[in-house]
């Protein structure tokens, strides 16, 4: 700072405050909006709780100005009131009306629960989607109405807008926690458990999810997408995707030789090809996908093969090998292959 | 006719009393839910019967905890004196334990309430 800075007075310090300050709201209005806002909710679900969440700020500022208008009058008039009073004014402020306000929140958030985590008996046919969380993905199975798994694939999750979608939530190795904000609240996957969550989107669109629990090395890195369509196209794509054959994208043989040859099929399962690994993601419509290794890269080719050759670099802790020593010519035409599988 | 409540308790253990009933009507009401929930088809009776049993156990706790306010109210004096009692006498002993004992009881009472709010929201057993 120089010494003319310094000297400069208040009064030409305040614009520059009030300045940023406004700058810094800005920010901060900006980011309550958007495709992963609880403050922006997208259906019924998110709602309420976002509606819990402003009836929680507006009962702590009115008890915030309350305590500050408190603190302002005693530390202006002094000694005026009698210890009696005082200690009315402690067992009043601070004992009843606290214990009153919690028994309020208390009941009033255990009133929104029922609605907030509606329920539904394992046997009644609803639509169901098991979702397992595993370090550091988004294991995505769709159920028919008994329980079997109609198809499986993973890090997205498409879902039909006005109707709500129970999901069945697990883990694989340790505790994550399922949090799609502009849909509703988390709910933790535990390994061992199955714990039922319903959304519901009454938009459609692509809302972002993320892992609410820390898992790991790379439990920031582990993202998905909600995609919310129309009931209808939502059933087109539910039975073309059950259907058992499928050969879309594999007309490039070539690319789907070099990705076998180097033993993906392992770990990762393409539909109607001799891979068929559990270990990692399905890839069987990868090319659908908006974004890649659980949200943590754009969905181009590029970043496709930079992945393959060193996953570890992208995602610490990852559980894919690297390739690094494959041929870059090799990497490129798996990439190219993968993108493309739709 | 002999009085029900004892003329003069001043032990230490009457302060725990009205914790000690909170924490055992924490661990029987979770439970019991609990236990309730895992074993619905052996007990064969409804939720709501559940709700019932622990409203009737809760209003149980509240009244032991009353007592015990009670109790410790009488053993302050009935607010006679104010506190701080600091003086290193047997009486002062005695009104800072019950006053003490006092405030621990409405702590459990409202905690013992706390705990039973759930059971008029709780829609059923979720598995
Ligand atoms: C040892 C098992 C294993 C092998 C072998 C393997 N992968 Fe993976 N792969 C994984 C796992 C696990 C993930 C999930 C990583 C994450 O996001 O945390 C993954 C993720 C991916 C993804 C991103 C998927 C998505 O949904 O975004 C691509 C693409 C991929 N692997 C391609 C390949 C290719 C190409 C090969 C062969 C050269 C290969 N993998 C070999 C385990 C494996
Ligand atoms: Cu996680």
């Amino acid at each position: 700072m120089t010494g003319e800075g310094l000297t400069e007075s208040c009064p030409g310090r305040c614009p520059r405050l009030c300045r940023s300050s406004v700058a810094l709201l800005v920010i901060f209005l900006s980011s309550c909006s958007g495709s992963q806002s609880a403050l922006d909710p997208a259906g019924p679900e998110a709602s309420r709780v976002a509606h819990l969440f402003f009836v929680m700020l507006f009962g702590g500022a009115v008890i915030w100005v309350a305590v500050v208008a408190a603190l302002i009058y005693a530390s202006r008039k002094k000694n005026a009131h009698s210890e009696e009073s005082a200690g009315r004014v402690i067992l009043w402020c601070g004992a009843i009306l606290p214990s009153a306000i919690l028994c309020a929140l208390l009941s009033y958030g255990m009133w929104l629960m029922p609605a907030i985590r509606p329920w539904v008996p394992d046997d009644q046919p609803v639509r169901r989607i098991e979702v397992t969380g595993e370090q550091f993905w988004w294991r995505v199975r769709y159920l028919d109405e008994t329980g079997k798994t109609l198809f499986e694939t993973a890090n997205e999750v498409r879902i039909p807008v006005g109707e709500p979608t129970h999901f069945a939530l697990k883990a694989a190795d340790v505790i994550h926690s399922f949090w799609v904000p502009s849909l509703g609240g988390k709910m933790d996957m535990i390994p061992g458990r199955t714990n039922p969550l319903a959304l519901q989107a009454d938009r459609e669109g692509i809302y972002n999810g993320v892992c609410a629990e820390f898992c790991g090395e790379s439990h920031a890195l582990m993202a998905f997408r909600v995609r919310a369509v129309a009931a209808a196209d939502y059933e087109a794509w539910l039975s073309e995707r059950s259907a058992e054959t499928r050969t879309n994208g594999l007309a490039d043989a070539e690319g789907l030789a070099v990705f076998l040859k180097n033993g993906c099929g392992a770990c990762h399962a393409i539909s109607g090809t001799a891979a068929n690994g559990r270990i990692g993601p399905d890839l069987t419509a990868f090319g659908e996908r908006n974004t890649l290794a659980a949200g943590t890269l754009p969905h181009t080719a590029e970043d496709i093969a930079r992945f393959i050759a060193d996953p570890a670099k992208i995602k610490p802790g990852v559980r894919m090998p690297h390739f690094g020593m494959l041929q870059e010519a090799d990497i490129q035409r798996m990439a190219a292959f993968l993108k493309e599988l739709k | 006719m002999k009085s029900f409540i004892p003329r003069e308790v001043e032990s230490l253990w009457t302060l725990f009393t009205a914790p000690i009933v909170w924490a055992v009507h924490f661990v029987v009401c979770y439970g019991a839910v609990a236990v309730y929930c895992a074993k619905t088809a052996m007990l064969g009776f409804e939720f709501s019967t559940m709700r019932i049993i622990l409203g009737g156990f809760t209003v149980v706790a509240l009244g032991m905890i009353v007592l015990a306010a009670y109790l410790a109210w009488r053993q302050w004096g009935f607010g006679s004196g104010d506190p701080p009692h600091d003086e290193a006498t047997r009486q002062d002993r005695a009104l800072f334990q019950g006053f003490a004992t006092l405030l621990l009881s409405g702590l459990s009472f409202v905690a013992v309430v706390y705990v039973a709010i759930p059971l008029i929201f709780i829609a059923e057993c979720q598995r």
